[in-house]
């Protein structure tokens, strides 16, 4: 499998603080790679870098060869590279489905202007937004919320509207940012089936950061470790869960943030 | 093609009917033309909210329409006074110029937020004010005075527009001009917000980031939303302009600004509507309380501080709120 998304080099200065050094890995077609490190290790940074919400100092993103990095985010976006956020970055006052039909406006056919008059490409684009939504609705088992207000909703339903307005614009590659961050086991299981589904039905490639070590243990194909802003390990998880570098970098934190 | 409810046509037929029809009737049999005037400006004010209205729906907080306003109502004067034009044709220039000029300022000052936005579109109001005075264009302190009424507008000899010179009443022409005018803007309006455009600004409104991750280029739809919010205040302006057949500077101030805001919290800010609601009651409200003389102001402020801690969500809401219609 050839490199779907290609990291080369990056590297964030923020002052005299090096937040990533040097960082450079591949993402594979179709694959679940997690980004994992103590707290501090610049995974966050380097989550933005990649969709564009950080310019990098240094060094690329490729996506297919061509560079992402330092562009807008809405052009990252438009090109496939789609990120999620944590719990509180949603649309407080949209219920889930309208923001399932908002994320989607990517793949209107008619223009703003369209719409303005009701064109009848418009009122096609509309209906097809509304069936979309519905599908995705029940792919992700949301039926019984649909029609709740996102500020209503709790945590956990929070985190998989994130992820349902991401998979809305159909992306190729989708960003997660910490998504079994405050989840109990029964949540985090939940969420690792349903990104799972996500990558297997959908044929979408996943990126994650993640504290959470043993749901990266068991939904990654592979795993970047992240230290003091510096790559020190990648492979596949049995790789990490023996690297010693991995394990000093680890106990040498929080022991809680293993978890394991 | 547009689908609106059963209540949706009445409430329309019934406000169509109130402004065309029965309104003017009235004034007409009482003999209060001086009514025309005063609805007319409503009306006008009405306009310029709608705008302020909408950079409210993208989360910024517009307190520079007067700039607009005061910029339409000049380049409708000295293209009607200096290069002869008529001034149905200057009208739309107007609006356009503002728009223009409102992309210019948006490039640098849309990137702010919150209260930042809203100080320096606060500052934008007296730097106008100033221009004006400061450039020969305007003709500074004097203004520009005696502005022609509108013209007459024929295609093949016959007369669409008459000439409102020749009028026994301009100012019930004008108030019909404005009426239609308003209507335009209001429809124009609730398209925009019951569009894709308006649903993109709703996403922008509640988080900016999370619009952008999902490919909304924010910084493109603030600048095209601010353009049309200032055609709204050109077109006003304008209009103000060829009613009072004068311009000066000091024809919308920061006061002025302050007010389109102030409709806009008082009709709701949730709803297409509330603008024009707010600016009728906010006008009227202020001339009815013109008994109390000194304390005019007292309670005036006072009213407005009560009336948006109990209804923060505006006068509308009263009305949601009955019909069960919104939560």
């Amino acid at each position: 499998m050839s490199a779907l998304l290609e990291v080369r080099h990056v590297t964030k200065k923020f002052g005299g603080l090096i937040a990533n050094n040097d960082i450079s890995f591949d993402v594979k077609e179709n694959e679940i790679l997690s980004v994992i490190g103590p707290n501090g290790a610049g995974k966050s940074t380097l989550f933005k870098m990649i969709s564009s919400f950080l310019p990098t100092t240094s060094g690329e993103v490729r996506y297919k060869g061509e560079r992402i990095s330092n562009l807008k985010p809405h052009v990252v976006a438009r090109k496939g590279i789609v990120r999620t956020f944590q719990e509180t970055t949603i649309f407080k006052s949209m219920t889930v489905r309208e923001s399932i039909v908002v994320a989607q406006h990517l793949r209107a056919k008619a223009s703003l202007a369209g719409y303005f008059w009701g064109s009848k490409t418009a009122h096609e684009d509309v209906e097809s937004f509304g069936n979309y939504a519905d599908d995705l609705i029940d792919f992700l088992g949301m039926a019984e919320i649909a029609n709740e207000q996102a500020s209503n909703l709790p945590q956990g339903n929070l985190r998989a509207l994130g992820i349902a307005i991401g998979l809305a614009t159909d992306p190729k590659v989708l960003l997660l940012d910490e998504p079994f961050a405050g989840m109990n086991h029964e949540e985090t299981m939940r969420m690792v089936d349903l990104i799972r589904k996500v990558r297997d039905e959908r044929g979408v490639t996943v990126l994650l950061v993640e504290h959470d070590m043993p749901a990266v243990m068991k939904i990654s194909d592979r795993i970047v470790v992240l230290n003091f802003g510096e790559k020190i390990a990648e492979g596949t998880p049995l790789e990490i869960q023996n690297d010693e570098r991995v394990i000093e970098a680890y106990l040498g934190s929080a022991d809680d943030e293993i978890g394991m | 093609m547009i689908k609106l409810s059963m209540f949706q046509w009445v409430g329309l037929a019934i406000f169509f009917l109130g402004v065309f029809v029965i309104v003017p009737m009235m004034i007409v049999s009482t003999g209060r033309t001086d009514l025309f005037f005063t609805l007319t400006s409503v009306g006008l004010l009405a306009i310029a909210s709608a705008g302020v209205w909408l950079t409210f729906y993208i989360g910024r907080i517009n307190i520079g329409q007067g700039a607009f306003a005061l910029l339409g109502a000049y380049v409708s004067a000295i293209l009607v006074t200096k290069a002869g034009m008529s001034f149905w044709l200057s009208l739309p220039l107007a609006g356009l110029f503002a728009a223009f000029v409102a992309v210019l300022i948006g490039l640098p000052i849309l990137r702010l937020r919150g209260v930042y936005f809203a100080m320096i579109t606060l500052v934008l109001t007296q730097v106008f004010t100033l221009t004006a005075l400061a450039l020969p264009i305007t003709n500074g302190a004097k203004g520009i005075t005696s502005i022609p009424l509108p013209g007459a507008v024929s295609i093949f000899g016959l007369t669409l527009i008459p000439d409102f010179a020749t009028l026994e009443n301009p100012r019930q022409a004008f108030y019909f001009t404005t009426a239609i005018l308003m209507v335009l803007t209001y429809a124009a309006l609730y398209r925009i917000v019951n569009s894709r455009l308006g649903h993109l600004c709703r996403s922008m409104q509640q988080n900016e980031e999370l619009a952008s991750s999902i490919g909304v280029n924010i910084s493109y739809i603030r600048i095209l939303i601010f353009a049309i919010s200032s055609f709204f205040g050109g077109i006003g302006g304008a209009m103000f302009g060829s009613i009072a057949q004068s311009v000066y500077p000091s024809s919308f101030q920061v006061a002025d600004s302050v007010n389109f805001m102030l409709n806009c919290f008082l009709g709701g800010l949730g709803y297409v509507f509330g603008p024009m609601l707010g600016t009728l009651v906010l006008y009227f409200g202020w001339d009815l309380l013109f008994e109390l003389g000194k304390y005019q102001m007292l309670v005036y402020s006072s009213l407005l501080i009560i009336l948006m801690l109990f209804l923060p969500n505006g006068l509308l809401s009263l009305r949601m709120r009955k019909s069960g219609g919104q939560k």
